[in-house]
């Protein structure tokens, strides 16, 4: 427990001292940049338990990060201005906003529940489809739903919290809190990985049956794992929401959760460290493209390049850039050369 | 008379339309094992799902230690002593073998006797202490089935399911394997032995019941049975 503090406490003080160096020294499109990333990261890493450790194939993701999203916003809304109505833009204090982000996640969660008690019960393609379709009814529903906007959604979400001492492009703290909430996901997905929990998820991804004959309880674990993925996503949905100040049911459509699917497919299914490296590929390329697509005059570039890229992934390295593997000290220290003792 | 510790009566089993299991009756002593054998798609893999809660019988009960376990959620069986290693091995082919082997504790939660586990599965298969870090998939036909086995006895059965440990392996590894499976037996673990290998299933076990089509056709002391005309024509290959 007081490990656990402490590792918080030094998280707090590294975004903080991210935040500041970047407000300080950077452009601010490349921060936009960044954060795109850190919001990635948090819906790779978190869908990396269902699909890579646990074996589940779940495309719905971005239904969950939509809740998420609506959920945080509406509920900063109504903290910080009683009201849905117009005018300037302001913080959120900081205790509503930590209330705000727990919402979106608890929402998320239990709506992962709900879907994922019953669709975890199906099997490959037909979890896929379930999902899928999941994630579709979630957005025609906000577009439906006049009191959130329809359509056009939710505008003049407050700002996030200021932080103490934070200057920089208009008091900007979403460095800080995007990748606050990165390190938590990262921190907590891979103590996961290694706890006895989590090589049951494995076991239930690498032989279901013979997980259960173990005396793994595969259907409870499936949904926590689920829920795990579902709480995250809610959670980048309610820091996309505070970051764009505006979110429409548009914004999270099943491309969005295609997309996360091919971060994980790119950067190896099953590893955290391959979650973050897709997470970062993938958000980067389409801004890479742009001035490509621009020069050319062609539009939807990076999407053939994402399916050249999956292709080639498929035939020359089918597990993903790390595999199964981590990124860990003892891997650097393999990598680097000299100093190795050799053994006799 | 001893007790039994495992009891089946009148087990029936539906896939959908298919009758699987017809009015199943049997039952395991303590300390014995019986052996279940029948040709391929007789019931036996069906017999062992129903007795550890992977399916529900639509009639029949199952009793272990006095208690009716018909379709009690599997990981409560396992945590009550009533384990099975599957058919097929069942090995976790990218975990290594002492993960493999942790996991087959999974339900407890003493480390200390875990550890003793660890180590007693070791010594009761050399083989697999030498190969502790390399993956599962990696592991041979006759090791895989032998950490299925380790893996079970994890979970510190008093009743250890078998469901056709011969299956596609050579006959000495087989040999082997049974060899082991004695020993475990002696060691005072309750066996029920499901096989194809009627031969060898006849030889390592003190009891035997004859499954054809879902039922029950006869059963009887292993030594008798091995002489029982009907099972030298259909079973021992001999006419
Ligand atoms: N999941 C299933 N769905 C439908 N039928 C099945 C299923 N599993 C087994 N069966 C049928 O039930 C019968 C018994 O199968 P099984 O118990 O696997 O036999 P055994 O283990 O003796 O080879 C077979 O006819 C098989 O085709
Ligand atoms: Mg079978």
């Amino acid at each position: 427990m007081p490990r656990t503090i402490a590792l918080l406490m030094a998280g707090i003080v590294g975004c903080y001292g991210l935040n500041w160096f970047l407000s300080e020294f950077i452009e601010v499109v490349y921060v936009d940049y960044l954060n795109l990333i850190g919001l990635s990261i948090i819906l790779a890493v978190g869908l990396n338990v269902v699909n890579g450790l646990t074996g589940q194939f779940s495309i719905g993701h971005a239904g969950f990060m939509a809740v998420g999203a609506f959920v945080g916003a509406l509920a900063s809304i109504l903290f910080t201005y009683g009201e849905i109505a117009a005018g300037p833009l302001e913080h959120a204090g900081l205790a509503q906003f930590l209330l705000c982000l727990l919402f979106s996640g608890v929402a998320a969660g239990v709506l992962g529940v709900v879907v994922g008690a019953p669709a975890l019960r199906l099997r490959g393609d037909y979890l896929a489809i379930a999902t899928l379709g999941f994630g579709e009814i979630t957005r025609i529903l906000l577009t439906a739903q006049d009191s959130l906007g329809g359509p056009t959604g939710l505008k003049r979400i407050p700002k996030m919290p200021l932080l103490p001492g934070a200057s920089g492009w208009d008091g900007g703290t979403s460095v800080f809190w995007i990748y606050l909430f990165v390190f938590v996901v990262i921190v907590l997905a891979v103590r996961l990985q290694r706890s006895t929990f989590g090589r049951a998820l494995i076991a239930i991804r690498e032989n279901e049956l013979a997980a259960e004959t173990m005396g793994v309880p595969s259907a409870r674990m499936k949904v926590v794992a689920f829920v795990f993925g579902a709480f995250f996503a809610g959670i980048a949905g309610a820091l996309y929401a505070h970051y764009q100040h505006s979110v429409r049911p548009d914004d999270f459509t099943a491309v969005r959760s295609i997309e996360v699917i091919v971060m994980l497919v790119l950067g190896g299914l099953g590893s955290v460290t391959g979650a973050v490296a897709g997470a970062v590929v993938v958000t980067l390329l389409p801004q890479l493209l742009r001035p490509i697509e621009e020069a050319l005059g062609i539009d939807g570039l990076s999407m053939v390049v994402y399916a050249l890229l999956l292709v080639t992934m498929m035939v020359f390295r089918p597990q993903g850039i790390f595999g199964q593997r981590e990124l860990s000290l003892k891997l650097l220290r393999r990598l680097i050369p000299g100093r190795r003792k050799e053994s006799p | 008379m001893t007790n039994p510790v495992l009891d089946l009566a009148d087990v029936n089993v539906f896939y959908g339309a298919v009758h699987a299991l017809r009015g199943v009756s049997l039952r395991v002593d303590e300390g014995e094992v019986v052996t279940l054998i029948g040709g391929n798609g007789a019931g036996k893999t069906t017999t062992l799902a129903a007795v550890c809660g992977l399916l529900r019988p639509k009639s029949g009960k199952v009793t272990f230690r006095g208690g009716d376990v018909a379709g009690m959620q599997t990981h409560k069986l396992v945590a009550q002593g009533l384990v099975m290693a599957p058919e097929g091995r069942g090995i976790f082919p990218n975990l290594t073998v002492e993960e493999n082997l942790k996991l087959g504790a999974y339900t407890r939660s003493d480390k200390a006797g875990i550890a003793a586990d660890l180590k007693r599965g070791f010594e009761l298969f050399p083989r697999l202490a030498e190969r502790r870090r390399q993956r599962g998939g990696t592991l041979s036909g006759g090791e895989q089935q032998m950490l299925s086995i380790a893996r079970a006895l994890m979970a510190r059965p008093n009743v250890l399911l078998l469901d056709e440990p011969s299956l596609g392996l050579a006959p000495l590894v087989t040999q082997a394997i049974f060899a082991t499976i004695d020993q475990i037996n002696k060691e005072g673990v309750t066996i029920l032995l499901v096989e194809q290998n009627a031969n060898i299933a006849l030889k390592h076990s003190h009891r035997a019941y004859v499954l054809e089509t879902g039922e029950i056709q006869f059963s009887g002391p292993s030594a008798e049975l091995r002489n029982d005309p009907r099972v030298k024509a259909a079973y021992l290959g001999e006419g």
